[in-house]
């Protein structure tokens, strides 16, 4: 059943892809610090309201945020008297929680240094080594005829090179190397090892926690030892800097590094920033760097979840998971055609499906015959409660509930595929586009309401996507019944608008094409509109009552 | 730098050589710089008296920057020690070859601690999480990200 190793006690490291935070900006060091922007609660400059569904966000550049991390260390560094690398690393150790970090040192400042990685310890530690027992000896044999002395290393102490005397750097043993580097600890070994182990925790490890590479030694490269270290290597040097601002930012719960690979930027949402704040708003941010970076700052089920929230997005998507084995042949991609039963295979984004064999025309989703579609949609996004009420007579319980459960569950998933679909849409619509060019007057500008209406069905298809999970848990009543309106009316809207978008071009129609899918595609935008405000003011009143219990409420 | 490795096992072996192991450990091959096999016994009054156990040791051009994947060789003539840090497959959960890692320790270094994690051993058994970890483990126990277990254990 589990595959899923995340939570467990370990986990395999894929190669994770190394995003190189290419050169880019300047040393933030230097530039003002214009923090009343931002200032310690992360207060946003007051922005006109916006819709119920949208939430305030401010995208940080790495720059910015380095800045917030330089106001903290002065900060410290200011305080406590101590050099700012010195701030910084104290300030890493207690994961960037100044007021902590305050009470601890004011009280024991020798040993909070120890513990940072500041400071050595003052008598020589009896290193624990790998998981035995710290007295180990005790039990042992007399174990070895040479590491008498506590240590298992090789035989080289590693003093500083003496002027006369050749140099031999006790992990390389590399006697051409002339230049050394050592921490406050004294504990030295030659650059070009330094160098290379500086590099592989940053590129392989992604760890800006960099400790002396002698044996049990607790101390810890600050800023300027890695750089000396790194030499001209500038890439790794950027990656050791974004890795502190990740770190930083992952203390931070008004922060959220952008998810996208090889993005830097980092979104600051206070709005989203607790667990209760979640169960009444959607936080779907858009990172600075560029506007498809849009993600939730909630969790990371999917970039844009709405309209439902987090938990109840949680919640479906691991009953999916659990129920997959049952629900797998839903998803199919093929039916078969109710009248003549020849295989079908769905392609395009439409759910208004003909045979190509025998011509009959149906819904892909409920494979009702299409026409009971056409003028009078019947409700074909809703679960008949009642006709429910009679299965569970006829049949077992558990038997309704999994049909229920596929009732709902048919709809999400076609939605996700038609959604995916839309990408072969986009190609066949550009097509189209240079069709019209060529066939009509129209300019290039003016065939782009093709490209706004896919964009629109895309976009709605993946509200209308969530609404079925919503519909899932909510419980019956007059909200629901409400809720579904709307679903039923943005469907119904969005089937149209879709349809619209596969029939075949004749020149002669483009002009009335035109009209029609401008109009469809405003009207779609505005059930959109109306679902997204309606369910988030739901989640705002409180009004939404679910026959489960959602995590975190109540 | 391409790959200080060489130069470092060379230096390792001619010590080896000229100065012996230490007792209950032994050099069974070290034919390349790219794997090592040793045997390890843990000598005196221990849970493991009379077995002898085999170590592989394999290295990246990086070592001893990086550090070495260390496993216990499990064939017809040897197998993995039943140890709360030692998995069936002959995996180990021990710091010292993961995080704790330091450049400055060897491969004698990492046997001898391996031998006295052995030697202190109070109760023979596997970790509670074996069955879990040994099915789903991979090849190098370097792509292991281990949460180390209780040292007191
Ligand atoms: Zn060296
Ligand atoms: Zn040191
Ligand atoms: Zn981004
Ligand atoms: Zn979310
Ligand atoms: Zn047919
Ligand atoms: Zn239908």
């Amino acid at each position: 059943m589990s595959d899923d190793y995340s939570d467990d006690e370990y986990y395999y490291d894929e190669d994770e892809d190394m995003m190189d935070a290419d050169d880019g900006d300047s040393a933030p060091s230097d530039e003002e610090m214009d923090m009343e922007v931002f200032d310690n609660d992360f207060k946003l400059p007051g922005k006109a309201r916006k819709k119920s569904y949208e939430v305030d966000s401010e995208p940080l550049s790495q720059a910015q945020v380095e800045r917030l991390m330089q106001t903290d260390i002065e900060h410290i560094s200011g305080i406590f008297g101590v050099d700012e690398n010195v701030a910084s690393l104290l300030l890493r150790h207690m994961s960037w929680n100044k007021e902590r970090l305050i009470e601890k040192y004011m009280d024991h400042a020798t040993a909070v240094s120890v513990e940072a990685g500041i400071t050595p310890k003052e008598e020589k530690p009896a290193k624990a080594a790998a998981s035995s027992r710290a007295g180990s000896s005790s039990t042992g044999p007399q174990r070895s005829t040479r590491s008498s002395k506590s240590s298992n290393k090789l035989k080289s102490p590693s003093p500083a090179p003496k002027e006369d005397e050749p140099y031999t750097c006790p992990i390389c043993f590399d006697d051409t190397q002339t230049r050394t580097m050592a921490l406050a600890c004294g504990h030295a070994f030659c650059s070009s090892c330094w160098n290379a182990y500086v590099t592989g925790k940053i590129r392989e490890e992604g760890e800006h926690w960099i400790r002396c590479m002698a044996e049990g030694c607790g101390l810890v490269c600050p800023d300027p030892f890695v750089r000396e270290a790194l030499g001209e290597d500038k890439a790794t040097w950027n990656r050791f800097r974004e890795l502190l601002v990740r770190h930083f930012v992952g203390c931070n719960k008004n922060l959220k590094f952008c998810p996208y690979p090889n993005c830097t930027y980092t979104v600051a949402c206070p709005a989203a920033a607790s667990k209760s704040a979640l169960l009444s708003i959607v936080p779907t941010v858009t990172c600075g760097a560029s506007p498809d970076h849009k993600f939730c700052f909630g969790c990371s089920i999917e970039t844009d979840h709405r309209p439902v929230i987090c938990a109840i997005a949680a919640m479906w998507l691991q009953k999916c998971h659990d129920d997959s084995e049952t629900a797998n042949w839903i998803k199919s991609n093929t039916k078969e055609c109710t009248k003549c039963q020849s295989t079908i295979e769905k392609n395009g984004g439409c759910n208004h499906m003909t045979c190509k064999k025998c011509k009959h025309e149906f819904c892909w989703v409920c494979m009702g015959p299409w026409s009971e579609h056409g003028t009078a949609w019947y409700s074909c996004n809703r679960y008949d409660e009642k006709a429910s009420q009679e299965a569970r007579d006829a049949q077992s319980k558990s038997r309704a509930s999994l049909e229920r459960y596929l009732h709902y569950y048919n709809r999400w998933a076609n939605h996700e595929q038609s959604a995916k679909l839309s990408m072969d849409l986009y190609k066949k619509t550009e097509q189209k586009m240079e069709e019209m060019q060529i066939s009509s007057d129209l300019t290039w500008i003016e065939v782009q309401f093709m490209k706004k209406a896919v964009d629109e069905v895309f976009k709605c298809r993946m509200t209308l996507k969530w609404t079925y999970a919503m519909a899932y848990y909510l419980d019956r009543g007059n909200p629901k019944e409400l809720f579904e309106d709307n679903q039923r009316d943005l469907e119904k809207a969005v089937e149209d608008l879709s349809e619209l978008l596969e029939q075949p071009i004749e020149p002669e129609v483009v002009p009335s094409l035109r009209q029609k899918v401008t109009d469809k595609t405003v009207y779609v935008q505005k059930r959109n509109e109306i679902m997204l405000e309606d369910t988030a003011n739901g989640f705002l009143e409180g009004r939404w009552q679910w026959n489960t219990s959602v995590p975190g409420l109540e | 730098m391409a790959g200080i490795a060489s130069r470092r096992l060379q230096k390792e072996l001619k010590e080896i050589h000229t100065q012996g192991c230490p007792v209950g450990i032994q050099l069974l091959n070290a034919d390349n710089f790219e794997e090592w096999h040793l045997s390890l016994e843990v000598m005196g009054e221990s849970q493991y008296q009379g077995e002898v156990f085999a170590l592989k040791f394999r290295f990246e051009p990086q070592y001893p920057i990086s550090a070495p994947a260390v496993q216990f060789i499990i064939n017809e003539k040897y197998k993995a020690p039943v140890h709360p840090h030692v998995y069936s497959n002959g995996h180990i959960c021990a710091s010292i070859l993961g995080n704790e890692w330091s450049p400055v320790l060897s491969v004698i270094g990492v046997c001898v601690t391996l031998q006295s994690m052995l030697a202190s051993c109070k109760k023979k058994e596997r970790p509670p999480d074996n069955d879990r970890y040994v099915m789903h483990a991979p090849d190098n126990p370097k792509k292991t990200r281990f949460h180390y277990h209780d040292d007191t254990v």
